[in-house]
C-alpha cells in the first residue's frame, strides 16, 4: 500500500513538474513570423516618438543624470515580489541591446522573452508593447541603436520566492498576457483611434493608473481607475470621468504639455518624468490622447 | 508720517507677524500656500510666453519675487512634526532625505534669482528664462511630492 502511494507520489511529481516545464516554456519567435515585410528602412524620427511616448527613460536612464538618452539601467524598483533592478538597454554591444537583432527585440517586446530565451518579468510592460505596431517596434529598436553605449550591467533582481523563479512568469503569462495587437474602433475618429492607440499600447499609462491583483495583474475592470506608484511611494490617481469629469479634453492635452492641472495645481512622483517626454511629442499626438483619454467611463 | 499710515503700518506688522506665527504653527497649511501661489505665477507667465496675455514686466518680476520667497522659506517649512495631515502631497523621503531636499530648494532659488532680469527684459528672455524654472520644480516634484489622490 505505502508502496503504491510513493509510486503515485512520483508519478504525480514526474507529471507536475512535465507540465509546469512545457507550460512555462518561453516562446520562440522566428524571425520569418516577425519581419514583415521582410526588409524595413526605419524612420528614426517615429523611432524617437516612440521612445517619448514609450517612457523608456523613465526606468532604462542612468539614475542621478539628467540625460534621457543614456539608458545604462541600474534604477531599482521595490515592489511586493522583491526589488527590480532594471538593465541596460543602451547601444553597447556587451551590456545592453547593440547585439541584439530585430527579431531578439521584437520578441522581448511583444512576449518578454530575452535574446537568451528567458522570461522577462512584467515590470517591464511589454503587456502594453505588445499591442504596439511591428513598424514603430522596429523605428523605435532603430532608434535606441543610435542613443550612446553605456557600459555596465545592473545587478541581478532580488525577488521573494517563488517569484525568484523566472518560470513562474511563464504561468502568470497564460494566465494574464492580453491580447497581442491594438484593435481600432471602426465607430471612432481616426484622432480617438491615435490616442487610445498610444495611451494602450507604447504609452502603457494603465500599468501605473490601473489597480493589480495579488498575483500583478491589472485588474481589466478598473483599468484607468487609479493604482500605486511604481516607486512605492504614494497613490497614482483615477484617470476616468468617473473622477476627472469636469476635466475638458483640453485640459488632459495641457498636463500632457506643461504638467499644469485645471485646478492650478502642477503634476508630482513618476508622472514629473512622463511629461517630460509628452511635451515632446507633436500637439496632434497629445491632442489625439487627450481625446482618448476624456472618453473613458469610470469604474463599473 | 501721519496718524493713518501709522496705524496702517502697525497694521501691516501685525499680519505679517500672524503670519509669522501661522507658519510655525502650521507649516503644512503654509507650505500649501506658497506652492499655490507658485503655480498660480506660473500659468500668469505661461499665458505671457503663449500670447494669451500681455508680456508684463512688473507681473513677470512679482512672480519671480514669489519664487524666491518660497524658496527661501522651503527648507524650514517641513519639521518632523508636519509629515501627515491636511492631505499634504509631501513624500516621506523628504525627511529621509533632507540634505538633498534642501539643496534642490536652493538650487530653485538660484535659477529663479540667476534668471529674473532676463524674464523681466522682455518676452523673448521670459521664453527662455521659464523652462529652466520649470526643471527645477519639476526636479523636486519629482522625488518629493505625491500624486494628488
Amino acid at each position: 500500500m505505502l508502496r503504491r502511494l510513493l509510486v503515485l507520489a512520483i508519478a504525480a511529481l514526474v507529471i507536475g513538474v512535465t507540465a509546469f516545464w512545457y507550460l512555462t516554456t518561453p516562446e520562440a519567435i522566428s524571425p520569418s513570423a516577425v519581419l514583415v515585410p521582410p526588409t524595413h528602412t526605419p524612420n528614426l524620427e517615429n523611432g524617437r516618438t516612440m521612445f517619448l511616448i514609450g517612457g523608456c527613460s523613465s526606468c532604462h536612464a542612468t539614475p542621478k543624470q539628467d540625460d534621457a538618452t543614456r539608458l545604462g539601467g541600474g534604477l531599482a524598483l521595490p515592489t511586493a515580489f522583491g526589488t527590480f533592478h532594471v538593465p541596460n538597454i543602451s547601444s553597447d554591444a556587451k551590456d545592453g541591446l547593440g547585439g541584439w537583432n530585430e527579431t531578439q527585440f521584437i520578441t522581448a517586446m511583444r512576449h518578454g522573452v530575452s535574446p537568451s530565451g528567458q522570461h522577462l518579468y512584467p515590470a517591464f510592460p511589454y503587456t502594453s508593447y505588445r499591442m504596439m505596431r511591428t513598424e514603430d517596434l522596429r523605428d523605435l529598436f532603430a532608434y535606441l541603436k543610435t542613443l550612446p553605449a553605456i557600459s555596465g550591467a545592473a545587478p541581478d533582481h532580488a525577488l521573494k520566492f517563488p517569484f525568484s523563479i523566472r518560470r513562474t512568469v511563464g504561468l502568470w503569462k497564460l494566465l494574464f498576457l492580453g491580447d497581442m495587437q491594438f484593435k481600432p474602433d471602426p465607430a471612432q475618429s481616426a484622432q480617438w483611434n491615435r490616442g487610445a492607440y498610444l495611451v494602450n499600447a507604447p504609452g502603457h499609462c494603465a500599468e501605473c493608473h490601473s489597480p493589480r491583483n495579488l498575483l500583478g495583474a491589472i485588474i481589466a475592470s478598473r483599468r484607468f481607475t487609479g493604482g500605486q506608484s511604481p516607486t512605492g511611494q504614494g497613490g497614482v490617481p483615477d484617470i476616468t470621468q468617473g473622477k476627472l469629469h469636469d476635466w475638458k479634453a483640453e485640459d488632459f492635452a495641457e498636463v500632457l504639455d506643461s504638467g499644469m492641472t485645471p485646478d492650478s495645481d502642477r503634476v508630482g512622483g513618476a508622472m514629473v518624468d512622463v511629461v517630460a517626454n509628452t511635451r515632446q511629442l507633436s500637439s496632434a499626438d497629445r491632442e489625439a490622447m487627450a481625446v482618448y483619454l476624456k472618453s473613458l467611463g469610470g469604474a463599473k | 508720517m501721519g496718524r493713518p499710515a501709522g496705524a496702517a503700518l502697525a497694521a501691516a506688522f501685525l499680519v505679517l507677524g500672524a503670519g509669522a506665527v501661522i507658519a510655525q504653527s502650521d507649516p503644512i497649511a503654509t507650505r500649501m500656500g506658497l506652492m499655490k501661489q507658485n503655480e498660480e505665477n506660473a500659468i500668469a507667465v505661461v499665458r505671457m510666453m503663449r500670447g494669451q496675455a500681455p508680456f508684463d514686466a512688473a507681473k513677470v518680476d512679482a512672480a519671480f519675487a514669489q519664487w524666491t520667497d518660497t524658496a527661501q522659506k522651503l527648507p524650514s517649512l517641513f519639521p518632523d512634526n508636519s509629515k501627515s495631515g491636511q492631505k499634504t502631497r509631501a513624500a516621506p523621503k523628504i525627511w529621509t532625505s533632507k540634505v538633498d531636499f534642501d539643496e534642490k530648494a536652493a538650487a530653485f532659488g538660484k535659477v529663479v534669482a540667476d534668471n529674473r532680469d532676463k524674464a523681466k527684459g522682455s518676452l523673448d528672455g521670459l521664453r527662455a528664462a521659464v523652462p529652466a524654472i520649470g526643471n527645477a520644480c519639476d526636479a523636486c516634484h519629482k522625488d518629493y511630492r505625491l500624486a494628488k489622490q
